[in-house]
């Protein structure tokens, strides 16, 4: 909690400090309804025009099983979840213990008394961190009635943070409403019991009370979601109407979502019987005209990557969406990691270029699903819109997009041609398009789209000179594209002592370590790269500005220390000022990890 | 905000198209497209391959059918009978092995106007394709599977297939195959497919019969057509050839095709066994159910553009 301004205490009241962010972790088991609470929270904080980003765990056991949810909310920019959290909420011993850790010098613990006894409390942790016992469980069962056993019990816990921090009862009141409406009527109004019953709780052991200064970006609506939704929206804004997936953690929401949205829109997605299957029916469907959407996380990823491939050589237009997770095999279902980014770029026999395109937040999965879906048509490539299970599942607040302007149709055009050749090797712009089934070609001529090497109608051909100009023909359309892809800007002045190089969820993290460098002397600045392949032109012009170029990726630094994409931009620029900051324990980066990795290659630059 | 690179355009034509303004053609001025029209390249399968004859069968049916130039859809995986769409002067995909029918689904269930006719072997349908022959089947996905059956790898040259008889000696089984084989009108029964024919690539008129049947069948249609491979399996179907010596039997008259046990038993001896439709039944397509769903949440949305459609879905997320 930053720039806590005082306000005058009077007659035995809590203090209230005006603070303009806080982050607040909530520990408890999956079924308490953790992510409800965080869900609350995130929209009330949007609702506000206060930037929000939200950062939770699901355990990979089916029921049951410790969960969190952690909830930065702030009046300005949000750049990351938080390296350490000012308030702990504990639901259980073992939420205690594991969490507070996490928790600042002199943060706030606030406890469920019934639970966790004060008794067991050591010392020490008293000493370092203010704690409030509150009989969480009892007090839910008074208020509501004790038949839902522990149901309730997280409204209850909204209804104190709400007092803690003067959050917006009525918006509160609004939220809970719209989301226990539709049901019976008696639900909505126990929640409210369980949330006013919280709310009206005289926390007597708390001596400050907290307000938020208002959100910069007052006036502006906001929608709060998660990455998944944002990117199937983006999908559907995008005019893609056909998706085949299956399911598989943590990329199944998004299906799950187009399946029921595509039919309003006249769409479908079929959930097929394997991976192989989703990838393939969506590419039917892409050759039927409109570009076509499948999905899945690491494992489904390499099973899919036969049909990438054939996408590839055939150049047909389809979006494949990896929701990264922790590999490599099974690994940590539930964790975040960014290292499929070689089998996004690579995977696949033979040269077979594709677009990776890596969302950095929330908002940009809604607008990079838009930009693949455009690329994939216009440049009739697979796009990989490479996202994690950070992005995936975190809440963030972002400005309202332009739905009427954004929203595009993309019907193919069955109107009849006089000619095709869809590998045409002496088209102007070199870039193949198809014509779907359907069209007549007055020529009487017509095209098939195949994985063989072909001539320029698509039949198979053993030419070496063909398939020396088709290659050429499928890796140049690419170089187009990258030249076509704005520069990257450099966040922080242009030149200085360090540049970390982010792509994925590690743009906010990177960012957020800049300004505090920057605010300790220190001549950080950041990159972004959003178009993994193709890289944009011009990155070894900003490159060269920079003493030490680091990557910071969540994979592992690999057999020669420098990390996945490190790699990558190491073969591209020969630049051995390019180094890795790299890291593999599941979690999203802490900005103070960042900067003492940072600091200390700085202080071994051996490379150089 | 985010910025995007490439910002959203409507897409012309690509410069591999030739545009300039087409004639229309009324039905009434099409004529039945000729064998010449709708074959493309020469096949380059071995001199007496039975599939000669399901591709020269797929033209007549072209032309009896009189089939729109445009409207011709041919899919295929991997194999030698999987050529099949580089041989048919009309829209085709040939595709990767043993996928063609998820391939030929997704076109099927975005493209209601096409009927889409997928050609394979047996390595193709019945083993790397295997998982998909069963849930097409048992979704009942609006296609027409064509399965030209030779009992052998002929591309790669002689090995085992999932339909070699026990005995059959291969480059992989030099000493005779031990495994059962699949029984493929059993296994499209099981499966839940709506439509099971069986016919041999030697009776000209019974496979334009059978692939008639089935492209007319409202839902999965299946055929298993025997095709010799004379190069690595000759002589495999003599005993289904009256002109070799063997019986052409076709499926009794009193057979009654919506009786799925009576069709199983019908099944059980393929060697040669019967000819003609085993199994066909009405059961909802998977096509018309995604219809239906949509027709559905189509009319809670009646009147909204696409746009105002997903802002109701924002305006619920502030």
């Amino acid at each position: 909690m930053s720039d806590a301004a005082v306000a005058t205490s009077a007659g035995g009241q809590p203090t209230v400090s005006k603070i303009s962010e806080a982050v607040i972790r909530i520990a408890g088991n999956s079924q308490d309804g953790i992510q409800a609470i965080g869900g609350f929270l995130a929209r009330l904080a949007g609702r506000s025009e206060q930037e929000v980003m939200t950062f939770m765990t699901i355990p990979s056991t089916i029921s049951g099983g410790p969960s969190i949810f952690q909830v930065r909310i702030g009046s300005g920019e949000v750049l990351s979840s938080g390296d350490e959290a000012d308030m702990l909420l504990a639901f259980y011993d073992h939420s205690y213990f594991n969490h507070l850790g996490s928790l600042k010098n002199g943060g706030i613990v606030l406890y469920d008394s019934d639970h966790l006894k004060a008794e067991a409390i050591p010392a020490e942790n008293l000493a370092r961190y203010r704690h409030i016992g509150v009989p969480i469980s009892a007090l839910t069962i008074e208020a509501i009635g004790g038949t839902g056993r522990d149901k309730g019990k997280n409204v209850f816990a909204l209804g104190l943070l709400a007092r803690m921090f003067d959050l917006n009862v009525d918006k509160l009141h609004r939220l809970l409403q719209e989301r226990f409406t539709g049901k019976d009527p008696k639900i909505a109004e126990t929640a409210l019991n369980a949330f006013n019953a919280g709310y009206h709780y005289t926390l007597a052991t708390a001596t400050e009370l907290y307000q938020f200064k208002p959100g910069e970006n007052v006036g502006q609506a906001q929608v709060v979601m998660s990455g998944n939704e944002a990117l199937a929206y983006g999908l559907i804004a995008a005019g893609v109407r056909f998706g085949s997936g299956y399911p598989i953690t943590p990329w199944s929401d998004i299906m799950e979502l187009l399946r029921r949205e595509l039919p309003k829109y006249g769409g479908t997605f079929q959930q097929a019987e394997d991976e192989i299957a989703a990838v393939s029916m969506a590419m039917g469907a892409s050759w039927g005209g409109r570009v076509a959407v499948t999905g899945s996380s690491g494992p489904g990823i390499s099973l899919k990557t036969e049909a990438i491939g054939w996408a590839s050589m055939a150049e047909m237009p389809l979006i494949v969406v990896d929701v990264q997770r922790g590999g490599p095999s099974t690994g940590m279902p539930t964790n975040i990691e960014q290292s499929d980014i070689n089998i996004a770029c690579f995977g696949g026999h033979g040269d077979s270029p594709r677009v990776v395109i890596a969302p950095a937040n929330v908002e940009d999965c809604f607008y990079c699903a838009i930009e693949a879906v455009n690329v994939a048509r216009k440049f009739s490539t697979p796009v990989i819109l490479l996202t994690d299970q950070g992005i995936a599942t975190r809440i963030e607040a972002f400005r309202e997009p332009d739905l009427q302007k954004i929203v595009q149709d993309i019907s193919p055009d069955l109107s009849p041609v006089s000619e095709h050749k869809p590998y045409d090797l002496s088209a102007p712009d070199g870039i193949t398009r198809h014509i779907a089934p359907g069209t007549r070609v007055a020529s009487g001529k017509y095209p098939v789209v195949t994985g063989l090497e072909h001539d320029e109608l698509g039949h198979p051909t053993g030419s070496p000179k063909l398939h020396v100009q088709m290659t050429a023909k499928r890796r140049n359309k690419l170089k187009k594209l990258a030249a076509e892809i704005p520069t990257p800007t450099v966040y922080g002045p242009a030149e200085g002592q360090v540049l970390l190089v982010s792509w994925g969820s590690a743009q906010g993290p990177c960012q957020e370590a800049v300004k505090i460098a920057r605010a300790n002397g220190e001549a950080f600045s950041s990159i972004h790269i959003k178009y993994i392949n193709p890289l944009p032109n011009g990155l070894e012009k900003i490159f060269e500005a920079f003493r030490h170029v680091f990557v910071v990726e969540l994979n592992d630094e690999g057999l020669y220390g420098i990390g996945q994409f490190g790699s990558i931009l190491r073969a591209r620029f020969a630049d051995p000022r390019i180094r890795g900051i790299n890291k593999s324990d599941g979690l999203t980066w802490k900005i103070s990890e960042i900067l003492s990795r940072a600091r200390a290659l700085t202080q071994h630059s051996t490379n150089v | 905000m985010s910025e995007m690179a490439i910002p959203f355009a409507v897409l012309p034509r690509g410069a591999n198209t030739r545009i300039e303004p087409v004639a229309p053609l009324a039905d009434a001025d099409r004529k039945p497209l000729t064998k010449k029209e709708v074959s493309a390249d020469h096949p380059t399968w071995c001199p007496g391959c039975g599939d000669f004859s399901v591709l020269a069968l797929y033209f007549k049916l072209i032309e009896k059918r009189r089939m729109h130039h445009e409207k011709i859809t041919t899919v295929a995986g991997i194999g030698c009978s999987s050529r099949f769409p580089y041989f048919v002067q009309a829209h085709g995909a040939h595709y990767i092995h043993g996928r063609a029918l998820p391939f030929a689904s997704g076109v099927a269930l975005s493209r209601p106007d096409l009927h889409v006719f997928v050609f394979g072997g047996d390595g193709d349908a019945f083993s790397i394709g295997g998982n998909h022959f069963t849930h097409t089947a048992r979704k009942n996905v609006k296609l027409t599977y064509v399965v030209m059956d030779n009992n052998v790898y002929g591309l790669t040259k002689n090995q085992t297939s999932p339909t070699s008889p026990i005995g059959f000696k291969s480059k992989t089984d030099v000493w005779g195959s031990k495994d059962r084989p699949i029984n493929p009108i059993k296994q499209a029964i099981c499966a839940g497919a709506t439509f099971v024919g069986r016919t041999t690539a030697t009776n000209p008129n019974h496979v334009l019969a059978m692939m008639e049947q089935a492209m007319d069948h409202d839902g999965f249609s299946f055929v298993q057509v025997l095709s010799e491979c004379v190069e690595f399996y000759p002589g495999a179907f003599d005993n289904a050839n009256p002109r070799k010596g063997g019986a052409f039997a076709e499926v009794p008259k009193e057979h009654d095709v919506t009786d799925e046990y009576a069709a199983y038993r019908l099944a059980e001896n393929l060697w040669p066994g019967h000819f003609g439709v085993f199994y066909k039944v009405q059961r909802p397509t998977k096509n018309a159910n995604e219809a239906q769903i949509v027709t559905d949440a189509q009319a809670k949305v009646a009147g909204l553009e696409p746009w105002q459609i997903l802002k109701k879905n924002f305006d619920r997320m502030k």
